[in-house]
C-alpha cells in the first residue's frame, strides 16, 4: 500500500511540475489556463489519493476523499469562471500570425 | 517515509516560487489571478503533506478542507468583480 502511495504522490508531482512549465512558457492567457487548469486538478486529486492510501481506512482518509471529491468538482468551475470573464473583458487570443480569430463577446458563426 | 514527505513539499514550494514569477510579471488582472489559483492548489497539497510531517493529520486536514473552500469561493468573487469589459 505505501509504494502505491509513493507512485500515486509522484505522479502528482509531475503534473504539478507540467502545470508550472506550462504557465511559464505559453504565450498568452488561454494557452495558460489550458495547461493550469487540467494539469492542476490532476495533480492535487492524484497527490491527495495518495495521501489517503497511506493513511489507510479512517475518517481522516474519508475527510481527505472528500476534499478530493471537492476539487474535482470545484476547480473546473472556478477555470470556467476566470475564462468566461476574461472573455467578456475582451481578453484575446494569441494566434501565430497574430490576425485575430474573433472578436470578443460576438457570436460564433459556421 | 518523512524524508519522502518533506522532499515533495520542498519541491512544491519550489513550483509556487515558480509560479509567483508570473503573479508579479504576468501581463494583466487575469494571469496574476490564475497564478493565485494554483498556488492556493499547491499550497492545499503543501498543507496536507505538513500533517503527515509532524502526525497531526486529524488538525491538518481540516485546515485543508477550508483552504480548498476559501479558494474557491476567493476565486470566483474575483473573477466575478474583474468581469467588465476594457479591463485586460
Amino acid at each position: 500500500m505505501s509504494v502505491l502511495a509513493v507512485v500515486f504522490i509522484l505522479s502528482g508531482t509531475f503534473f504539478f511540475f507540467t502545470a508550472t512549465v506550462g504557465f511559464l512558457r505559453f504565450p498568452d492567457f488561454y494557452s495558460r489556463m489550458h495547461a493550469t487548469g487540467k494539469s492542476d486538478t490532476l495533480g492535487a486529486l492524484l497527490s491527495l489519493i495518495g495521501l489517503a492510501l497511506y493513511n489507510g481506512f479512517s475518517l481522516v482518509s474519508i475527510k481527505v476523499l472528500f476534499i478530493v471529491l471537492f476539487i474535482f468538482i470545484t476547480s473546473p468551475t472556478a477555470t470556467h469562471a476566470i475564462l468566461r470573464a476574461a472573455f467578456d473583458s475582451e481578453v484575446t487570443p494569441w494566434t501565430k500570425d497574430g490576425k485575430i480569430v474573433r472578436e470578443a463577446g460576438e457570436e460564433k458563426t459556421g | 517515509m518523512e524524508d519522502f514527505f518533506l522532499t515533495i513539499s520542498l519541491v512544491l514550494g519550489f513550483f509556487v516560487l515558480l509560479c509567483l514569477y508570473r503573479v508579479v510579471r504576468g501581463p494583466g488582472v487575469f494571469n496574476r489571478m490564475i497564478g493565485g489559483s494554483v498556488i492556493g492548489t499547491k499550497t492545499m497539497v503543501i498543507l496536507a503533506l505538513m500533517g503527515f510531517l509532524y502526525k497531526r493529520v486529524d488538525m491538518f486536514v481540516d485546515i485543508c478542507l477550508v483552504y480548498a473552500l476559501l479558494n474557491f469561493i476567493a476565486t470566483l468573487a474575483a473573477a466575478k468583480y474583474f468581469q467588465r469589459k476594457g479591463a485586460k
